[in-house]
């Protein structure tokens, strides 16, 4: 981060990619090449892209800190600042602030088996981490990755899902809310809601941590399968959205009682998320 | 260092004479409110009394530029365009005059979030560390202050660089730090001699017209125990109108919001200050909000100041005591009496008969 965490970075826009009608992803480097080459950071950290005139708004980093070309953002247009972000193409600028907020733990989790459970835009922050884990292979167990959107046009990240459909150490199950002409004829695709799809392929808690993003009402029905299945409240992480300003625990935005999502999160156990006051 | 003494009749010279080389901030007649506005020549500040707007003023302005940005189009590809964007990072020395002791010591509140081992907001410390504060001590004690009851008093110096007691014909001005004392080096002030001894006479006087402080120890607990007995927060926010004059009056209210202002092809980042009682304050994309009525909002609002900020910067309440969000409340809603309520809460008896345990 800058010196001044309210001042953003200058970067370019070197790829825009369209993942799906309403989600985009774009690929900058920061102007400042020797920030660019000291750029580190954690997957799950955040950052504020700054379309100038129309404000900041927070989004995962979600490349992975083991591939440095680029820093990649997926953008859900819902507003504003969103909608400004859609109108960028390849070399026009923009401001960055990152990283921000904490990150998964990659250390505690080495050796373990994970389970990805990831709907909509929630792939974002588990993309960063899967990469990752991919990258660093043999510290891991079984990995998992069940990824549901609305229907197949709704799901981001094609050529990445294309390319993990093919590795044998990775098991990929893909799953829609409702038929789909030429969806179904591979058994990695499935009809159905990603909590019902989640018992059906019955992660093992043994030795295990399941790692969850996704709508509010997915992350409920998500969390209740996954004790079903034995998940411990410690074994399982999810990030938080909240509305976020400034990013570096200033504003007052984003606190759930003493916590502030913006520098305790966006990452937490369940467990922890159980102690906080329920204002979620 | 001395204390010293100035007339009424120089405290105005003395201002001006400040003004040619600090912006003053002093406390002015605005329509019917005192504010802090700055120091106009020959203008008499109103120090006889408790500013409605706090000094925070001085240091987090209600509107303050972050930035600038410029769009250059690429005359080769009028397609593309670039930015420049350049910090503003605040370069004034400014004097706030006529703050009370407890607004000034509310920026103590600000300084272990702003300044921290965490983080440092070079917006903030830029322009604490340049500003001196000249605190008036106060003569007039009303039903609203406790400063008391959070660990201060009327002639508190905490955070203030001079402290201005009220005497006869004047005020006697005692220097608190060494930057303070360069202030006092004036031709307009005389030393106080004895006039020292009649500030330490009212200053003794005023603190002994409060009455007993109320124990404060322990209400963060309380009022967490209340956290999800919503019932208690509805009763508590019953007559709120979310109107936001508590917020925006506190000394130590310190969120804000960030807004872009875009001219043509220029523009600035603004922040400024916002209002956790409102709505919109948290409202998220979905349409889900985790404080969705006033009574969530309160809830924030009280326990941000008596629970959560105590529990992470080692027991200091985020309250000054000076009252205003108890004297400009259009409904009177009272913060005291709500941590009170959360403290000496007890169940409600059951109706009748029913023994509950
Ligand atoms: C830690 C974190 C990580 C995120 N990662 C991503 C990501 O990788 N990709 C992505 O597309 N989005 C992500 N988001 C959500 C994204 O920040 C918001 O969608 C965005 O700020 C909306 O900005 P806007 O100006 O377009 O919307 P606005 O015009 O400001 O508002 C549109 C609507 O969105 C709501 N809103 C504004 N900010 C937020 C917010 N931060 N969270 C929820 N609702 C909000 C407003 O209340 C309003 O109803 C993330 C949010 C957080 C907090
Ligand atoms: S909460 Fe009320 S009494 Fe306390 S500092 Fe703020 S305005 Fe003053
Ligand atoms: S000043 Fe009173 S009515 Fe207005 S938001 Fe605060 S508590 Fe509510
Ligand atoms: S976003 Fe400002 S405090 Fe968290």
């Amino acid at each position: 981060m800058n010196a001044n965490p309210i001042l953003p970075d200058m970067a370019t826009i070197i790829e825009v990619v369209d993942e799906t009608p309403n989600i985009r992803t774009f690929r900058v480097r920061l102007n400042d090449e020797s920030r660019m080459q000291g750029f580190s950071f954690m997957p799950g950290q955040v950052g504020q892209l700054s379309a100038f005139g129309f404000g900041e708004a927070t989004f995962v980093i979600n490349s992975s800190p083991t591939r440095m070309d680029y820093l990649q953002f997926s953008v859900m247009r819902v507003g504003e600042v969103t909608s400004r972000l859609h109108t960028l193409k390849e070399g026009d600028s923009l401001g960055v602030r990152a990283p921000l907020g904490n990150w998964f733990p990659v250390d505690e989790m080495r050796g373990k088996d994970i389970t990805f459970v990831a709907g909509g835009i929630g792939m974002a922050p588990l993309r960063t981490l899967l990469v990752y884990l991919l990258d660093n292979r043999k510290d891991y167990g079984k990995i998992t990755l069940l990824y549901g959107a609305r229907s197949p046009r709704d799901m981001a990240y094609q050529e990445d899902v294309r390319e993990w459909r093919e590795r044998d150490d990775l098991d990929v199950v893909l799953t829609v809310d409702a038929p789909s002409e030429g969806w179904g004829e591979s058994p990695q695709e499935r009809v159905g809601l990603i909590p019902h799809v989640l018992t059906d392929i019955n992660p093992s808690p043994e030795n295990a941590v399941a790692v969850t993003c996704g709508p509010p009402i997915m992350i409920k029905f998500t969390l209740q399968a996954l004790k079903k299945l034995g998940f411990a409240d410690d074994q399982i992480l999810t990030t938080l959205e909240k509305r976020m300003k400034c990013g570096v625990g200033l504003c007052g935005r984003c606190n759930i009682g003493t916590k502030y999502v913006c520098v305790d999160g966006p990452v937490f156990k369940y467990s922890e998320l159980k102690d906080l006051p329920d204002e979620l | 260092m001395e204390a010293k003494f100035i007339s009424h009749d120089d405290t105005t010279g003395w201002l001006d004479a400040l003004s040619e080389q600090h912006v003053v901030l002093a406390p002015m007649w605005d329509n019917t409110v005192v504010t802090f506005r700055p120091h106009v020549k020959g203008r008499t500040p109103v120090l006889d009394r408790m500013p409605v707007l706090p000094p925070k003023e001085g240091v987090f302005p209600q509107n303050e530029m972050l930035l600038k940005y410029k769009y250059d189009k690429d005359p080769e590809n009028l397609d593309r365009t670039s930015v420049q964007v350049k910090e503003t990072l605040p370069q004034d020395t400014a004097v706030v005059v006529g703050a009370r002791p407890c607004g000034t010591r509310g920026m103590t509140v600000f300084d272990r979030v702003y300044n921290c081992e965490k983080i440092r907001d070079p917006y903030y410390v830029g322009r604490r560390e340049n500003t001196l504060f000249v605190t008036v001590a106060c003569t007039r004690i009303e039903s609203t202050c406790f400063c008391h009851d959070v660990g201060s008093h009327p002639a508190d110096a905490e955070a203030s660089d001079v402290l201005l007691v009220p005497v006869a014909g004047g005020y006697v001005a005692e220097p608190v730090t060494e930057r303070g004392n360069a202030l006092l080096d004036s031709p307009f002030f005389a030393p106080a001699g004895e006039r020292s001894a009649e500030a330490a006479e009212v200053k003794e006087k005023n603190r002994a017209k409060l009455p007993a402080a109320h124990d404060y120890t322990g209400c963060g607990e309380k009022l967490m125990d209340r956290f999800n007995d919503l019932a208690f927060w509805e009763e508590q926010s019953a007559k709120c109108i979310s109107c936001g004059a508590c917020t925006y009056l506190c000394p130590t209210c310190y969120c804000f919001n960030i807004t872009d202002e875009s001219v043509g092809l220029t523009g600035k980042r603004l922040r400024t200050w916002d209002n956790c009682m409102s709505f919109q304050f948290t409202l998220e994309g979905s349409g889900h909000n985790p404080r969705p009525t006033k009574a969530h909002r309160l809830r924030n609002r009280v326990n941000h100041k008596f629970a959560y900020y105590p529990d992470l910067h080692g027991g200091a309440i985020a309250c000054c005591g000076c009252g205003r969000c108890i004297k400009s409340c259009p409904v009177s809603v009272d913060i005291r009496a709500i941590v009170r309520a959360a403290q000496t809460y007890t169940p409600k008896p059951a109706p009748e008969g029913g023994d509950e345990r």
